[in-house]
């Protein structure tokens, strides 16, 4: 996989919002780079704005500081260069699997035709063509979510706790899914999660958010080869890494709170 | 779980048949229990009207009801009249759901004009019919257009209603992935809106075939000189009782019809919906 070109830069990024007392931060001076085929995946706590990063990347939540720029040029609105996975598959019910996946574009056109049959076939879903969502798993119609994202050959795929309302076996089974897929498109990959495990097992590089304000607490570089085995001491060996980093936020925010009283 | 998915649909769908081929029995009770309390006021209604205890005047009796159906089916009235009757009410329900759905479709989808006419019509739809037809007659006189006029204006109301309900209830998390997705203005609209409220459009358009009906019924009875509504005032200044009851069951059973009607259509078109039985 080549990872030399800069994909998505984002520097300094602020993000705050405005209830009716006050304003909270929710990003504070983020800086990111990703690489053309890299799979990033950001973990953190609940509220640790790690949603409203990847909201931002995908251009659905504007009004921040800071220069967030996709292949150089600076992100203006949602599009299809920018696949978006929901943590729900949000597809519409009244669509079969192959016309959810086709939405707006017509199964007619032979060329889309052609891709999403290749789409189900990548994402396993041969034979459920003409099924509507309410007869699928919840696997199932999350695989259909990442086929409809697929279908516009995104630059980047965004995806925001994508397999969190999955049980463990299912989850561990997507997971394996998108590597797969993501191994052989090469589609550059943001995944946010809470689950550690999961940030080991897919990503190239972990970042670590800290909550309010969300910022950037550590960066961990997982130089482990794919297939990763959960069970081996070099994945082991990530987790701990990982999950200290997370005791020293616990620290931090334990600290700050001390000095506050 | 390729298996069971697979053949979930159809799964449902013959369980539900055997459900109620097997439900047929209770069914047949239940229809039995329901009919007992009609079927005895019937014969006791027959029994007062043969011995004279009830002026057939007032109150014909079931036979007697039911011959003047027969001679009015076989001289072909009944289906002249019933066939004018229709075509006034489809008519009248065409032009009103026609108007509610461009009304409520531009409504439910600008803002600024749901802020300039909603309110009126708010107003407006809180007037009775009745109260109403007076006028409509004033205006358009005691013609075809008048009784068309007050049909859709009662067809109109309940589909205006649910098809801003409708719009406006489209799933925000549905809009969003259409955002995601970059689909256009009109994609948008016919992928997007138009599925998501079409089952309470459909049922604001049974809701407002009901309201045509009785509107049909309010406008024939005021003046006309055709349809159902005409043959039972013709038949109150002839003193014959037993028509205007044949015109109460025959407007009671189209109305029951009509209704069956749209709900298969509705069952069609929402099958992605309606099969869905839950557990």
């Amino acid at each position: 996989m080549s990872t030399s070109s800069s994909l998505l830069n984002i520097q300094g990024l602020d993000k705050s919002f405005q209830t009716e007392q006050q304003s909270v931060q929710a990003l504070r001076q983020i800086e990111l780079d990703v690489k053309e085929g890299e799979f990033v995946t950001v973990i953190g706590p609940s509220g640790c704005g790690k949603s409203t990063l990847l909201r931002i990347i995908a251009g659905l939540d504007t009004g921040y500081e800071g220069s967030v720029k996709l292949g150089g040029q600076p992100i203006t609105g949602p599009g299809i260069d920018k696949g978006f996975i929901f943590q729900e598959p949000r597809l519409f019910p009244w669509l079969t699997v192959e016309k959810n996946i086709a939405a707006d574009l017509s199964l007619r056109d032979k060329d889309v035709r052609r891709r999403v049959d290749e789409l189900i076939e990548l994402v396993k879903l041969k034979g459920f063509e003409q099924a509507y969502p309410k007869a699928l798993s919840g696997g199932m119609a999350q695989r259909v979510a990442i086929a409809r994202a697929l279908l516009r050959n995104p630059r980047i795929l965004l995806l925001d706790e994508p397999f969190g309302a999955l049980d463990a076996f299912t989850r561990a089974h997507m997971q394996e899914v998108l590597l797969d897929i993501w191994e052989r498109n090469g589609t550059t990959m943001i995944l946010v999660t809470h689950d550690i495990d999961e940030a080991v097992f897919l990503g190239n590089r972990i970042i670590i958010l800290k909550p309010r304000p969300g910022e950037i607490r550590g960066r961990v570089t997982v130089d482990l080869p794919y297939p990763r085995k959960k069970s081996s001491a070099g994945f082991q060996e990530f987790r701990y890494k990982v999950l200290n980093e997370f005791e020293r936020i616990d620290e931090l925010a334990f600290g700050e709170a001390g000095a506050g009283i | 779980m390729r298996e069971q998915a697979h053949t979930l649909p159809s799964g449902t769908l013959t369980a539900q048949r055997r459900r109620v081929r097997t439900g047929s029995g209770g069914f047949g009770r239940h229809f039995l229990v329901a009919a007992l309390l009609p079927a005895i006021i019937l014969v006791v209604w027959q029994w007062a009207g043969s011995t004279g205890r009830v002026s057939p005047l007032l109150l014909p009796s079931p036979l007697a009801i039911g011959e003047a159906f027969v001679r009015l089916s076989l001289s072909g009235e009944l289906f002249i009249q019933l066939w004018h009757s229709l075509v006034r009410a489809s008519t009248g329900v065409f032009y009103g759901s026609l108007a509610a759905l461009l009304l409520g479709g531009i409504v439910g989808l600008s803002r600024t004009v749901r802020k300039l006419v909603d309110p009126s019509l708010q107003l407006l739809r809180l007037t009775p019919s009745l109260a109403t037809a007076p006028i409509i007659i004033l205006w358009f006189g005691f013609g075809e257009t008048s009784k068309i006029v007050i049909i859709g204006f009662g067809a109109f109301f309940p589909l205006y209603m649910s098809m801003v309900q409708s719009i406006l209830g489209v799933d925000s998390k549905l809009t969003e992935v259409t955002r995601v997705l970059a689909f256009g203005r009109g994609k948008q609209l016919t992928r997007l809106v138009l599925p998501a409220a079409l089952p309470g459009i459909l049922s604001g358009l049974r809701l407002s075939i009901a309201y045509g009906w009785l509107g049909l019924v309010v406008a024939e009875l005021l003046g006309s000189q055709s349809g159902i509504g005409y043959l039972m005032s013709h038949a109150q200044t002839n003193s014959q009782p037993e028509v205007i009851f044949v015109g109460v069951i025959i407007f009671a059973v189209m109305g029951k019809l009509i209704d069956l009607f749209v709900v298969t259509i509705e069952r069609r078109l929402l099958r992605w919906r309606d099969s869905f039985t839950g557990n």
